[in-house]
């Protein structure tokens, strides 16, 4: 697009979230979405009377549930109001953030409710995702997401000992932040001496991906209310979050290097790329105050940063040693714990928004990053190599930039 | 309403059959990609071509985790922004047009899919809409609890078995004349009133036919439409509505949520009486009851009067669904797409053996879950 121009702007005034665990036993999906509504509602001091449109998203297949919008407007409040679901696989959740950005933004609607729920307990999570593989090409080649690949590609770049030590120290500052978080599912209480130890005894899931290294699965509801500049200056109960751009892109399922290989730009990368480019920002560590970046592995995340943050060679493991990305470090990733510490997919990529706006507001908790945060980031990550990326900003103060 | 506009500047059909077992669903989609870039020239140029992908399908129905992952690269979403409307498809319409009013795009496609004919029965799937606790134990799936629905409203409304049968002929004889509706043969009232009962009151030939389909758009913004066609559409009213979950709280001929889906599309389009206003109509009959039902929610009927509406030719006199519409067959996740791009057809005056003679503005509606406890409304304007 050529001239991009946001028609309006757009704040978030209300996160609501349910803990996040394996087994939610005391609640079925409705109730898990009504906690979600209601802490947001109560969150941003509103009845669901103010609330114009609803935004669902929801895996179904883990589920089964056939549109299960339906029978979760019970919870969700959707009775006799305008509604939408969409779904894009782990994505979701951030498609649901920039669906609302949009809605809001359109002047279609002046105040929309997303909400986000999984209940992986209830299905089959790895049988369900290696159902999205095409049945005759690639179904019998997937496992679930357990991929392997990153750690080889890693260990042969930088080497066995320094690719497996990056992997078990980013796990184990996640357990660290995750140990801060409340709200989070895994919980273990690691310490960084375990590192070795655990890199060499924890099964093996595919190549050296091992179980210490994968996310959860989680059951977990998140909701988000944003609302236009015009409605969020007449006065919020808590200080606005601004959603200063949003950016998705897929890249098609065919596996590249199947026929010889060709390693093509990760969608992080390009995604990155683009939103820094149009957004005049040259060097996103030291714009950034924090990173919600959805990590399914800890191979991924150390392989990740290098994408999101434009980096060269081996300078993403650099800041990992160095302690750059500690919650008190120079660009902290996820204080939340992450996406290793809490899975629920289709809430888990909106659960990174809210929790990068929890951030900004100063109210994150227990894992509040202690100086200022002004300038976030979130990422979400789904079916083959996807990425939905989002800018939040504390102070409605950006120059918009002349391109797109 | 914002103050911009948003057209529609093409739409393709995939011709809809009971059973496409020759063709993937991407071999459709792209068909219909291909039509549409027959009739406007665009690309997927980053600066100039389509910067978002609506689609629009069903996990259950494709029986794949994340459904619209078989097909990005198909629908040209290569590095590109594509979402997925798990909804039924007229809301992707409906979404899509705020991607373009957000400034977020200004060339937005939405392609939706469904092959009813790969599952089992459609009725097994329905039957998972309904909550694992209560509703899927009894058996309940969208054809029973459609039958629930007809008998309460034939009892109110004075609908009779010779009604729906002449909804279905007239249907039939609409749907002849449409070359992308699946069941085009004509039938007489009698064999309509002979079919087998398949649900009480709701008959074989009441009930719309398995079908296989794919529909294409492009949308664009108000400044860029003219680039890709002389006779843009424009949506000038959409708005969609829940109704309750269970069928026990809700009084199902009450078309609560579809009036609610009316009155708020009628409001931004600037309608006060859609029967003066409004030249075609496509309404989403899934079961023949559910014309005149809809078409009372919609305005065009009194309320409790669909058998009089009949009676008194409404459907004729309000141009409904000459496409054939949903009794024709159209897969139930697409049906509303369909809808649209009839009504398109018909305010480009390219309907062919069913236009409307000076069509200037239409009605595309659908309906989603059980009993339509889902409506949306979509008004397009020459």
């Amino acid at each position: 697009m050529k001239k991009r121009k946001k028609n309006r702007n757009v704040a978030i005034i209300g996160i609501g979230q349910t803990s996040l665990s394996s087994h939610k036993e005391d609640q079925n999906q409705v109730e898990m979405v009504q906690e979600a509504v209601i802490n947001a509602l109560q969150d941003a001091n509103l009845t669901i009377n103010d609330i114009d449109c609803i935004v669902h998203g929801n895996m179904e297949l883990f589920e089964m549930q056939f549109a299960p919008d339906l029978w979760h407007s019970l919870g969700s409040g959707a009775r006799g109001k305008d509604e939408y679901r969409l779904t894009t696989g782990g994505t979701v959740g951030m498609t649901l953030v920039c669906a609302a950005d949009n809605l809001v933004a359109s002047g279609l609607y002046d105040t929309v409710l997303a909400v986000s729920i999984q209940k992986l307990q209830e299905g089959n999570t790895t049988g369900g995702i290696t159902n999205m593989a095409d049945p005759l090409w690639f179904r019998n080649l997937q496992t679930g997401a357990l991929t392997g690949t990153t750690a080889t590609e890693l260990i042969n770049e930088f080497g066995e000992e320094r690719a497996k030590r990056a992997a078990m120290k980013y796990r184990i500052m996640m357990d660290k932040h995750a140990m801060l978080n409340p709200r989070a599912h895994r919980r273990f209480g690691l310490e960084y001496e375990q590192g070795p130890d655990l890199a060499a005894t924890s099964p093996q899931l595919v190549g050296e991906l091992r179980l210490i290294h994968m996310c959860s699965q989680s059951d977990g509801a998140c909701a988000m209310i944003l609302t236009s500049e015009e409605r969020a200056k007449k006065g919020t109960a808590k200080p606005p979050v601004w959603i200063r751009d949003h950016i998705q892109a897929h890249r098609e399922e065919t596996i590249p290097n199947l026929f010889g290989y060709v390693k093509p730009e990760m969608t992080h990368h390009y995604c990155a790329r683009k939103l820094y480019e149009r957004n005049g920002i040259t060097d996103p560590v030291e714009y950034f105050d924090v990173f919600e970046m959805y990590d399914p592995s800890a191979w991924w995340a150390v392989d990740w940063l290098r994408e999101f943050f434009l980096l060269k060679g081996d300078e993403h493991l650099q800041m990992l040693e160095r302690g750059d990305f500690d919650l008190d470090g120079r660009i902290p990733i996820n204080p939340s714990g992450g996406v290793i510490a809490s899975n629920p997919i289709s809430a888990t990529a909106m659960l990174r928004a809210a929790e990068a706006a929890l951030q900004i507001r100063g109210d994150a908790g227990p894992h509040q990053i202690k100086r200022e945060v002004k300038h976030a980031l979130a990422s979400g990550f789904g079916g083959t190599f996807w990425t939905a990326l989002m800018m939040l900003e504390k102070d409605l103060d950006w120059q918009e930039v002349e391109n797109g | 309403m914002a103050a911009k506009k948003v057209a529609i500047c093409a739409v393709a059909q995939h011709k809809n059959e009971s059973d496409l077992w020759h063709k993937r669903f991407q071999g459709m989609l792209l068909d219909v990609l291909e039509d549409l870039q027959n009739q406007a020239e665009f690309d997927f140029n980053e600066e100039t071509g389509v910067n978002t992908i609506v689609s629009c399908s069903d996990d259950f129905f494709d029986a794949r985790t994340i459904s619209n992952n078989g097909m990005t690269d198909v629908l040209g979403a290569h590095y590109r922004a594509e979402e997925k409307m798990a909804q039924e498809g007229l809301n992707a319409i409906g979404y899509a047009m705020s991607v373009i009013l957000s400034g977020h795009g200004d060339l937005v496609l939405v392609m939706g899919h469904c092959k009813e004919s790969q599952s089992e029965s459609r009725n097994m799937i329905t039957n998972m809409g309904f909550d694992p606790f209560y509703g899927r134990a009894v058996g309940l799936d969208y054809l029973n609890a459609a039958g629930l629905q007809a008998r309460a409203y034939m009892t109110k409304a004075g609908v009779t078995d010779e009604h729906l049968a002449r909804i279905v002929v007239r249907a039939r004889q609409w749907a002849a004349r449409n070359p992308y509706a699946n069941a085009r043969e004509i039938v007489e009232g009698g064999k309509v009133m002979a079919s087998p009962m398949l649900c009480d009151p709701i008959r074989q030939l009441h009930a719309y036919p398995v079908s296989d389909g794919a529909v294409g758009m492009l949308l664009a913004s108000e400044e860029r439409a003219r680039e890709f066609t002389k006779k843009p559409v424009w949506i000038t009213g959409f708005a969609n509505c829940m109704d309750s979950y269970f069928l026990g709280d809700r009084d199902l001929t009450s078309n609560f949520a579809l009036k609610k889906a009316a009155e708020r599309a009628y409001q931004k389009a600037g309608i006060n009486d859609p029967k003066k206003a409004i030249d075609v109509v496509e309404v989403s009959d899934a079961y023949a009851y559910q014309q005149p039902l809809w078409m009372e929610g919609l305005g065009f009927s009194e309320t409790g009067q669909g058998g009089r509406f009949i009676e008194e030719g409404g459907p004729e006199k309000y141009n409904v669904n000459l496409s054939g519409g949903m009794l024709a067959g159209n897969p139930m996740i697409i049906s509303g797409l369909y809808r649209a791009a009839e009504a398109v057809l018909q305010l480009r005056g390219e309907a062919g053996d069913h236009q409307v003679p000076d069509a200037k503005r239409a009605l595309a509606h659908s309906s989603y879950g059980a009993a339509g406890q889902f409506h949306s409304v979509l008004i397009l304007e020459a």
